[in-house]
């Protein structure tokens, strides 16, 4: 009792301790170090999303498998050339290529979840629709048949 | 002594939030968008394939290497596609042209589903972008179909309902988009 009447008598404000501070400011930081994901593959082509006022946003990112495909990037263009290119985790690849990319992807995955995996094509809009149908027709055959044209919403970046 | 401790923490905590601060810069909570599509398997060679389609049931989307679209049998401009396939799947005056509906019963309710295919079929020397604008277009209108319905039935749009409502709306108001095997329908 009298520790207390002692601190209001004098009514001095104790210094507010910023030792605290150091260890929120940590745990805050730990929190977009784990949330932060670089980007794990290089774009070697260039894709310009097509704009859809419809979509619908992907739900489990583990569960998906990027496919690319546009125009090579600058510093590939002299050995590629500027047509349309396929390109799976970080080098470019033809339609044959596919069904073992989709095989490696379905085995990272654990059982019960391959069923739900979705192939992301991210297409360039100029792409022409030749290419882009052989790579449905592969996902078919590989029966990988959840799929998703990637889009933007329009007047966003 | 104790002076001298307590400023070694006011720099770690100068030093964490520099760190933050870059990781906050460089973070993407990258999120990914699209419209998602289930493609048809590859056909049995061993089943007979006898899924005939009434002709009435169907109507076909071309677009053409050109980027030009089709819709039934004229040519349209992509502003008018929306509102002929909301009359192709409604068929509000029961045109034998149109396609035919279906009484189904959908957990105790039943309603009359229309039987309509929207069949889309593309050049291989279609853009990517028209492509996409086309499919937006068709979930824009079914989506709006959708929309509809649930105002009716629940007085709710179609986002709000809870998950079961919206399975119900979604069988009442089926989105059957087929993608066909590509054909050359342009001129070499």
């Amino acid at each position: 009792m009298s520790k207390f009447g002692s601190s209001t008598n004098k009514k001095e404000v104790p210094q507010a301790s910023s030792n605290s501070l150091s260890d929120i400011v940590f745990m805050l930081l730990f929190f977009f170090m784990v949330t932060t994901q670089m980007r794990e593959t290089e774009n070697k082509v260039i894709v310009k999303l097509p704009e859809a006022s419809e979509v619908a946003k992907l739900e489990r990112k583990d569960l998906t498998a990027n496919i690319n495909i546009g125009s090579p990037t600058r510093q590939y263009q002299a050995t590629y050339g500027t047509d349309a290119r396929i390109q799976l985790n970080d080098s470019f690849k033809t339609i044959a290529d596919i069904r073992d990319f989709i095989a490696s992807e379905r085995d990272a995955m654990s059982e019960a979840e391959r069923s739900l995996m979705t192939v992301n094509l991210r297409v360039d809009e100029d792409v022409r629709m030749g290419i882009v149908s052989d790579v449905k027709q592969e996902l078919r055959r590989c029966s990988a048949l959840k799929i998703m044209y990637a889009a933007r919403k329009p007047g966003k970046d | 002594m104790a002076r001298r401790k307590f400023e070694a923490i006011g720099s770690t905590a100068d030093i964490a939030f520099l760190l933050l601060c870059y990781f906050l810069m460089t973070t993407t909570m990258g999120e990914q968008s699209g419209l998602q599509r289930r493609l048809p398997p590859i056909p049995d060679s061993n089943q007979a394939q006898d899924q005939k389609v009434n002709r009435r049931n169907i109507i076909i989307v071309r677009i053409n290497s050109a980027d030009r679209l089709f819709a039934g049998s004229e040519a349209m401009d992509i502003t008018y596609l929306k509102e002929k396939i909301k009359e192709f799947l409604t068929n509000p005056t029961n045109d034998p042209n149109l396609p035919e509906k279906e009484a189904k019963d959908i957990e105790g309710k039943t309603y009359m589903v229309s039987k309509g295919v929207i069949s889309l079929q593309n050049d291989r020397g279609t853009s990517y972008q028209a492509y996409i604008a086309v499919q937006n277009e068709l979930v824009k209108a079914v989506n709006e179909l959708r929309d509809d319905f649930s105002m009716r039935e629940f007085g709710k749009k179609f986002s709000r309902l809870s998950e079961d409502q919206q399975e119900i709306v979604k069988k009442a108001i089926p989105q059957n988009i087929s993608e066909a095997e590509p054909k050359d329908t342009g001129k070499k």
